[in-house]
Parts: C-alpha cells; structure tokens; sequence
C-alpha cells in the first residue's frame, strides 16, 4: 500500500497508538477537522493539551500533598483533567482519570496518589509516543497529517 | 477537500452563518470546538471564562444565537451562566460536560439547557444545533406575528390607537431581522402584507430591565405579583405586558429552582420545548386550548385572546380537512372579529372590559365544572400556554408559505407538539376522570341553559346528546363540556362580529364538519359561527375515537393540577369578584 518507507512506519505508528489502547477515535475526530486553514491541527490540539492539562496535574499534585485530602477539590480537578484528556482522545489518561475519580468519592487517599502515579505514567508515555508521531510525520511531509490511512 | 461534506448546499442559506458563543475554561475544547464549528460554517465566538461570556453577551445583546458552555468553570458555574442567559438574553444554551450523570444532566435541563452534550463532542452533534435556534425562531415569530397581525389590522381599521407601538416594534428591530431573515422571508411576501408584521422586537432583559423588574415584584410582593402591576410600576413605555408575563414566568420559575420546589413544576412548563409530537394529541390539544381560552379571558379581560384561541383550533383542523380555502377565510374573519372586539387598546384601556368579561368567564367556568372554579386561580401557569396560542395564530401562513421548504421534516407536527405534552404530564386516571367530568356535565345542564338563554340563543345541550345516541359517554360529555365554551366565545364575538364575518364563517364551518356536525351547526350555526372551531374539534373526536378519552381529563385534570402547585392568589380574586358577583 504505501511505498513510501516513512508514511508506512507512521502509519503503523499510528495504528499501533489505537491498538495498545493509547487513544481512542476522538483521535480520529481531530484528525478529520485537519484541513489546508489548519495543516497541522492536531498536532496543535495535543501540545495545547499537553501545555494545559500540567497546570491542573500541578494543581492535583499540590492538592495531594496537603493533608488530610480535600476529595472534593481533588474530584474537581480531576474532572477538569479528565474533560481535557477527552478531547485529544488520552483513553488510558482518562480511564486512570475515572478511576482516580471513584477514589475520590469513596475517600479512598490511597486509591489516588496509587492512581495518580499511574495516571502520570500513561500521559508522559503518550506524550513521548505522540511526539515520536508527529517528528515522523513532519519528515513524511505534509500529505500525512491530512489524510488518514484508509 | 475535507470541508466539501460539511454543509449541503441546500443548508447554506440557514444554518450557516449561525453566531455561537462557545464557553469554557478549557483552552484544548476551545480549540477543538471552534474548528467544528467553523466547518460547520457557523460564525464562532469562543471565550474561556463565564463572566466574560456574559460581558460579550449584555454588550452585543443581539449578537448571538445560541450558546454552547461547559458545566465546570472556575470562576462561575455553568448553570449560573445558563441561568443568566435564559433571564437577560433568551438564547438557546447547550451545555457540554465530560460528566454524564444523570442528575447532572438533569440540573442542567432544569435550568433551562436546551441540550447537553457529553465531551467528547462529536461534530455531527454540533452540526445539528441550528435546530434550537429554528424552534426558538418559529416560537417568536409565531409569537409576534399574531400580536402584531391584530394591532396591524387595527391600525388599519380604527386608525391611530397603535400607531406607537407599530412603529416601535418596527424600528427596534433592524438589529435583529438579519438572523431571522432566512425563516421569514419565504412567508413575508404573503403574510399580512406588512413587513414590519413580520419582525419581532425581541425583549432584551437588559441588567436595568431586570432590576427594575425585580424591583417591582419586590414592591408588589411575590404572592401578589401580576404582569399588569409590575408593568405600571416599572413605568418602561414600551414594555408589554406579555413581555412582562413571559418574563415573569421566567423569573418565577427561576425562583422556584432556587427554592428547591417540586420537579413536577418544572417539568411541567419545561417540557414545552422539547417532546417528539404525537399525532392523536391532536384533540387533547385543542381541547387544552378551549380551557385556557376560558381562564385567559377571565384574567384578562382582552377579547383577542380568546379569538385567537378559536384560530388556533382551526389552523389545528387543517391538518385533517386540508381545505386550505376553508380555513384562510376563518382566519381572515376571526381577525377582523377581533379588531372590533378589542376596542381601544388591548394592553392598556381594558378597565370597561375587564369587569364585564370576568363575570362573563367565570359565569362560563362555573358552569362547566364546580370544581373548575377553584382552578381558575392558577393563572400564571397558564399565561404561558395562551402566549403559546398566539404564536400559532400564523401558522396557516408559515406552513403553507415557507417553512415546508425549510429543513423541518414535519412543520405541522412540530409546532403541535410543545404544548400537548403539559397535559399527559398531568393526566390522571382516565376511568375516573370521565366518570366525575360526566357527572359534573349532568349537574350543568340546567346551569347552563340559564345562562345561554341569557345572554345568547339557545345552544340545547340535549340536542346534541339526541343527536350523538351511540356514542359513548365521554363523547357525549364531550359536547357537554364544549358548549358552555362555546357560548362563551360567541357571547363575546357577537358584540363584534359584523355579519359579512359571519358568512365567511360558516362557509367554513360547512366544510370542516360534514359528516355528523350538520344539526348541530344548523341549530346553532348562524348565531354561533364563532363556534366553529369547538366543532372542529368535535368533528375530530368523530372521526378518530381514541382521543376522545383524553379530552375530559385534560380538560378536568389539568386544572386541577395547577390548583395544586401553581396558586397565584392575585389572580384568584380577580376571579373571584366575578364569580360571586
């Protein structure tokens, strides 16, 4: 199918993104929004994502450092998170996220800083993994990005 | 290459172009958003903090058509925003959370979300939100267009009593045409022949406005709270007094939130806006309509009201007979009935009437049900439903002219819908209901006979109780309950009706009811041509049985559900006075 060596392996890439259960098809959805107005909109959309979502990371991260736990406020930033984690399609950002979430509400401490280990594991491996991708495709060139493998 | 599938060329003249205000602190969903948006050829306005919304919002009051917000943002919730929006601007809000539970949901319904969406956001869901600002669009314009289409005609009949508030309503609006230009214009050319009838001046519940308002029922006091009082003391000259009850109506059901009151309000008046339409509601609707059209106009006092009412049934007919000849020239007479009827000025010189008519409703009530007396008090639940009626006054016009081109699979369906659902919401048992409306029907005879050979010619309710034999007592009753009704819309329009109208009238009265509606309409069809869309009604119930069991407890249960949750004690002695008199 595809004859070029660079758009093959990003292909696969990017498969393989979907197959270990990295992303899930609000991917897709941002994918599709990538015309000739914004050539390179996903890849804005995750670094914007990547920019803001450690703000509120910090914030969760403050939070579980004072004790005794403030479920409430952690509950609400991690539904922050989690609103921000669905729009670049992070399912397994997101699914630590829910899980974080029922540990708040059944005041569960441990459960959260467990989860938020976790949780900060899946984003900085996406992160990397999602950096590789677009590295790749800026060298496959511009054609990559706009249309998705078929 | 992308962008080609987004929007059929068939579309492009609505929906794109729609103005969205998009809210949330989240700049990631900001990005996202706008981008949809804009292959949806929307015009985007994006903004990531709530109070800043609302700055936008109160500084370009007619700059947006809906507004999309998320639920969670730092610096105001999302259903404070939402509320905000729906007192000051009336615009559609949609409101968006990665969170779906159910009561979350549902809060934001309460509040008067017209959707809500659930991040991730598809794109095919925002491509769809133009519909919010269709259906809002087809309210207001209904809504203005019978107002206007009556003050027009008496502009031109009587001459200058609303030349002031013509004009108003046409130089306010220039603003506000550019949006609504698409809906209306397929049904300017043909409706009332006069452009400005056509445009709306919306109300913009500006912070002043709204102070003032609130200052007024403070003043009044809530219990005692009605639209006419609060508009003398806000003194804004160019204020109606419906503007003033539809906001009241708003603000009450915002207090109501705030106090946590039962859901069953809410619901009540909140559905309106979004149940898939039934067709055999038909009937319970207009029979709904016959219902308010006695408790409005013993609140009011405004005869148009209950002229329009009439109309409503007889757009409500068209659907079955189809005679489209037939109902344009009940509509045309019914107007001009109107016109004589409201003599001077509907909204303000009412005081002659008000008396006169008060007496004339509850007389008319009483008669129906004892029962029904003590539910005439719950006006304000109902003010919205008569405010609702008047909008459907044109629909002959936009279903026939206009709007079947436009996206709306079934018009006719749609605009039924809103205002059949209060009533299931409310029915009760229907073995029960008949079995007391029957008995009440009985009790009402004598009553009632008295009081036609009063004040017009005799109905005969026996007559048609012989003339229906093998039909069931619901049926039976059926007739019972809509002739006091009925007398009550001819006693008024007698006074006015000039006598070319009532030829128009009958002529259509003779095609809506062939079949069992004849004798009936002879004994009584020339003195109450009036009556024609009560009979209409009858004809429907013939034809389609299953209705029929409706009718009596929406007609009965109704009431008597507002009696319980929605007293308005102001309005009960105005009743009252009537009543006892």
């Amino acid at each position: 199918m595809e004859r070029n060596p660079i758009r093959r392996q990003l292909a696969n890439m990017r498969q393989s993104l979907f197959d270990q259960g990295y992303l899930d098809e609000q991917f897709i959805q941002l994918e599709e929004l990538q015309d000739d107005a914004n050539p390179n909109f996903v890849e804005e959309v995750v670094t914007l994502y990547y920019r803001d979502s450690g703000r509120i990371l910090l914030n969760i991260e403050q939070a579980l450092e004072r004790k005794p736990f403030d479920f409430h406020k952690l509950d609400g930033y991690m539904h922050q998170f989690k609103g921000s984690s669905s729009s670049i399609g992070a399912k397994k950002v997101k699914a630590e996220s829910t899980l974080f979430r029922e540990y708040c509400k059944s005041g569960n401490g441990e459960g959260c800083m467990r989860t938020f280990q976790q949780l900060k594991r899946e984003y900085a491996t996406l992160r990397k993994k999602l950096e590789a991708y677009f590295q790749l495709a800026r060298q496959a060139g511009p054609m990559e990005t706009a249309c998705r493998p078929k | 290459m992308v962008e080609s599938g987004f929007s059929s060329p068939r579309h492009d003249a609505f929906p794109a172009g729609l103005r969205v205000l998009v809210v949330d602190d989240d700049p990631t969903w900001l990005k996202i958003l706008e981008k949809m948006l804009k292959k949806c050829s929307y015009e985007v306005t994006t903004c990531g903090l709530a109070r800043e919304a609302l700055t936008l919002l109160r500084e370009r009051k007619d700059g947006y058509d809906i507004v999309i917000s998320d639920v969670n943002m730092p610096d105001m919730d999302g259903f404070k925003l939402l509320e905000h929006v729906g007192l000051e601007m009336d615009l559609p809000v949609i409101m968006m959370s990665v969170d779906g539970e159910t009561s979350r949901v549902m809060k934001g319904v309460q509040h008067g979300a017209c959707d809500y969406l659930l991040k991730p956001i598809r794109m095919k869901e925002l491509r769809n939100i133009w519909q919010h600002v269709f259906r809002k669009k087809i309210h207001e314009v209904r809504d203005i267009e019978s107002l206007e289409g009556i003050e027009h005609y008496h502009m031109t009949r009587s001459g200058s009593d609303m030349v002031d508030d013509g004009h108003l309503l046409g130089g306010e609006d220039t603003t506000s045409v550019r949006k609504r230009k698409d809906a209306e214009s397929k049904h300017d050319d043909k409706d009332l022949n006069d452009p400005s009838s056509t445009k709306k001046a919306r109300v913009v519940w500006t912070v002043d406005l709204h102070q003032k308002f609130v200052k007024a029922v403070n003043q009044i006091g809530f219990d005692k709270v009605g639209p006419k009082k609060i508009l003398d003391l806000m003194n804004v000259p160019w204020l109606t007094r419906e503007n003033v009850a539809s906001h009241l109506q708003k603000y009450r059901l915002y207090l109501s939130r705030l106090q946590k009151e039962s859901d069953t309000k809410n619901s009540f008046v909140g559905m309106k806006n979004m149940d898939p339409p039934t067709k055999d509601s038909t009937t319970g609707f207009g029979l709904h309509n016959t219902v308010n059209m006695i408790k409005d106009d013993s609140s009011n006092g405004s005869y148009s009201f209950s002229v329009k009412n009439s109309i409503v049934q007889n757009v409500d007919i068209k659907g079955y007979e189809g005679d489209r000849k037939g109902m344009t020239s009940v509509a045309g007479a019914n107007s001009k009935g109107a016109l004589s009827i409201d003599i001077p000025n509907p909204r303000k010189a009412k005081s002659s009437q008000i008396s006169f008519d008060h007496s004339l409703a509850s007389v008319d009530s009483g008669v129906n049900f004892p029962s029904f007396n003590s539910s005439n008090p719950d006006q304000y639940s109902w003010r919205e439903i008569p405010e609702i009626q008047f909008k459907q006054e044109c629909e002959p016009l936009p279903l026939e002219n206009g709007f079947g081109q436009l996206p709306l699979p079934v018009p006719q369906h749609h605009i039924q819908t809103d205002y059949i659902k209060p009533a299931p919401s409310i029915s009760s048992a229907p073995s029960i209901t008949e079995k007391e409306a029957t008995s009440s029907s009985i009790e009402v005879k004598p009553l009632y006979e008295e009081y036609r050979s009063n004040h017009v010619k005799q109905l005969s309710p026996t007559e048609a109780v012989d003339f229906l034999p093998d039909q069931s007592k619901s049926q039976t009753l059926n007739n019972q309950v809509f002739e006091p009704i009925s007398a009550t819309t001819s006693t008024m329009r007698s006074q006015g009706i000039s006598l070319n109208c009532l030829a128009d009238l009958e002529f259509a009265q003779r095609n809506l009811n062939e079949d069992l509606q004849i004798c009936w309409l002879q004994a009584q069809g020339d003195c109450y041509a009036t009556n024609n869309g009560l009979q209409d009604l009858q004809g429907i119930e013939y034809n389609d049985p299953a209705p029929i069991y409706e009718i009596p407890f929406h007609l009965y249960d109704a009431p008597r559900f507002d009696h319980e949750h929605l007293f308005d004690p102001t309005e009960y002695s105005a009743i009252d006075q009537g009543l006892f008199a």
